[in-house]
């Protein structure tokens, strides 16, 4: 059974929502990096339905409330893909949408990673490596105040050539943090190349297994299947969880998407035209 | 009675744990923690293994929850490897985190370069927010500690490894503030960390019987730094001679020598460790003597400089206290 089939099971109307969100979410992205400073814009449309699944369905935060002791906890580990989360938490309601326009000008707080004076954002990242460690914190933190929230992080498949995420890797699993789940991102581009060509990480799935964590592997661009799956974790007690999200970089931009060229750009006013009008017409998504 | 700093820390930190729910202690398989030790410690000690990125961040991450974790390693690691996690996970938030930082300076003796820290005063001192000592013997490690509870923001402690002497008996030094164990107003000697501060003591004894009076202060909080106790005894002399176990650049004598620049005409002769890796087996108190951190040298630097500037001429030996 599909994602998609689960979830309408579940909530009826709950996939149109998402698949709406995650197309307003790719639009500020787009007008974003049509800024002076263009942006990160193929690793925030990979991971738009992943952070949609999140911020809409699964997570249990409140903008009203964002230091509720009991909330759950968000970590943008592959921080390059700071519009994305930006884009995600003014939708979300953390701060007005309107700000979003202000990325990449001077005296802006939306800096080009994730800066904690952005409502919203736990902490900040983006030097890569760092999100797994400080997820783990989390989770121990909870663990220890008797609070059942969950820590959730989202990396980047390139981000997992950083020796320092396995090395949270081996915590978690050894501490058994089961409200610890991990997302990544595998679009399978990074800077200058194809991951598996500048260094293999395959078979992914049976690296995380064999590092004691318990593993799925769905379509990223699914956000009901995302949302399911994300919602029942942890799927195994004692395990820490992680959702391998298989996506595609630029995912819905014919002119961009599956390029590692999308990784960081800076769109003209003709692209940017191009890329408003692909996102309005999802018969053309890549 | 001679006693390591770190196992001050350690006797220190468990009596805390209970008093203090909100503390940990997280290890990076130290070993200064015994099976005795960690029962006493029970939840609030933590073994996560050795992997000491991973243990700042996993500290950041649960300070950032409301706890004071307290993390075990050696300074070399906290200073070189972890260093890029100190900075974004803890300093850059502003956590509690307290790097508990063993194996300073020259104390890992026989271990070599790789266990020895003798940068990390440079590189801690330089992050916004952080605060970094040196405690100089067992008895200022406990009030140390004990001060950090409560402490916002990070903390850098600098520790040792095997036994070192205590310092003469006085008032608990309180981090943040210089402590003026001797007064003089010839030549003001500045030291931080066990073997420094005891040989400044020593310089200043030998200097009195040449009738200079040496100034020692025990510069034990490198950040921030007492300017205000330190400008005060400078501003009557001429000249300023620090003296540490590290390199000459960026430590106590670069502290020192910034902070007088600004405000004080007065003349720095920063004596450390010279430009080089440890290239000798030894243990603590052999390398401290290998490498000149004494009162001998500290007190004939003195005479020498002040010598110099009596006669106002640069003789060779002095262009080799520089160098």
């Amino acid at each position: 059974m599909t994602g998609t089939q689960l979830l309408e099971r579940e909530a009826p109307e709950a996939l149109e929502h998402l698949e709406a969100i995650a197309a307003r979410i790719r639009s500020h992205v787009v007008d974003m990096c049509a800024g002076p400073e263009g942006g990160h814009l193929g690793g925030a449309f990979s991971c738009a339905d992943v952070l949609t699944a999140l911020y809409f369905s699964v997570l249990n935060v409140d903008p009203e409330r964002p230091e509720d002791p009991d909330r759950d906890r968000f970590l943008l580990s592959k921080g390059h893909a700071a519009v994305g989360l930006y884009a995600t938490l003014a939708e979300r309601g953390f701060f007005p949408v309107a700000e979003l326009a202000g990325y990449g000008r001077p005296g802006s707080r939306l800096m080009g990673h994730p800066v904690r004076a952005v409502p919203g954002v736990e902490l900040p990242t983006g030097s890569l490596g760092h999100g797994l460690a400080l997820a783990c914190g989390f989770a121990l933190a909870n663990r220890y105040a008797g609070r059942g929230a969950r820590s959730f992080v989202l990396l980047g498949d390139g981000e997992l050539q950083e020796g320092s995420v396995w090395e949270a890797a081996i915590a978690a699993a050894s501490l058994r943090l089961d409200r610890l789940v991990a997302i990544v991102d595998r679009n399978g581009l990074q800077l200058t190349g194809a991951t598996e060509g500048i260094a293999p990480m395959e078979p992914l799935a049976e690296r995380w297994s064999s590092f004691g964590w318990a593993v799925r592997d769905v379509d990223g661009h699914d956000p009901a299947a995302l949302a399911h799956h994300l919602g029942a974790a942890p799927w195994e007690p004692g395990k820490p969880s992680v959702l391998i999200a298989r996506t595609v970089k630029g995912h819905g931009l014919p002119f961009l998407a599956g390029r590692s060229s999308s990784h960081y750009v800076t769109l003209s006013p003709r692209n940017h035209a191009r890329a408003l009008s692909a996102l309005r017409r999802p018969e053309v998504l890549g | 009675m001679s006693r390591a700093t770190r196992e001050a820390y350690r006797d220190t930190l468990l009596p805390l744990l209970g008093r203090h729910p909100e503390l940990m202690c997280l290890d990076s398989d130290t070993g200064l923690f015994g099976a005795d030790h960690v029962a006493e410690a029970g939840e609030q000690y933590l073994n996560i293994g050795i992997a000491e990125q991973n243990l700042m961040g996993v500290a950041a991450g649960m300070a950032a929850c409301g706890r004071v974790p307290f993390v075990n390693t050696m300074a070399a690691f906290a200073a070189s490897r972890a260093l890029e996690a100190i900075k974004i996970d803890i300093a850059y938030n502003r956590l509690p985190v307290r790097i508990m930082a063993t194996h300073g300076g020259l104390a890992a003796g026989h271990l070599g370069p790789t266990h020895q820290a003798l940068e990390d005063l440079a590189v801690m001192r330089v992050l916004p927010g952080m605060t970094v000592v040196v405690p100089a013997d067992a008895a200022a490690t406990e009030a140390f500690v004990e001060q950090s509870v409560d402490l916002p923001g990070p903390l850098y402690v600098r520790l040792g490894r095997k036994p070192t002497p205590p310092l003469p008996d006085g008032p608990p030094p309180v981090i943040g503030q210089a402590q003026t164990l001797r007064h003089g107003d010839d030549v003001v000697l500045v030291a931080c960390g066990p073997y420094p501060v005891l040989a400044c003591l020593a310089a200043a004894d030998a200097l009195a019987a040449d009738g200079v009076q040496a100034c020692v202060l025990n510069m034990h909080t490198l950040r921030p730094l007492d300017t205000a106790t330190l400008a005060a005894a400078a501003r009557p002399t001429r000249l300023v001679v620090t003296l540490e176990e590290h390199w000459r650049s960026g430590g106590l004598g670069g502290a020192v020598a910034e902070a007088l620049a600004e405000t004080e005409p007065v003349r720095v002769l920063r004596l450390g460790v010279p430009d080089t890796f440890v290239g000798e087996v030894g243990n603590q108190e052999h390398l401290v003597r290998h490498y000149d951190l004494t009162a001998e040298r500290v007190a004939g630097a003195v005479r020498t400089a002040l010598h110099t500037a009596a006669r106002s001429v640069t003789p060779d030996h002095d262009k080799e206290l520089i160098s």
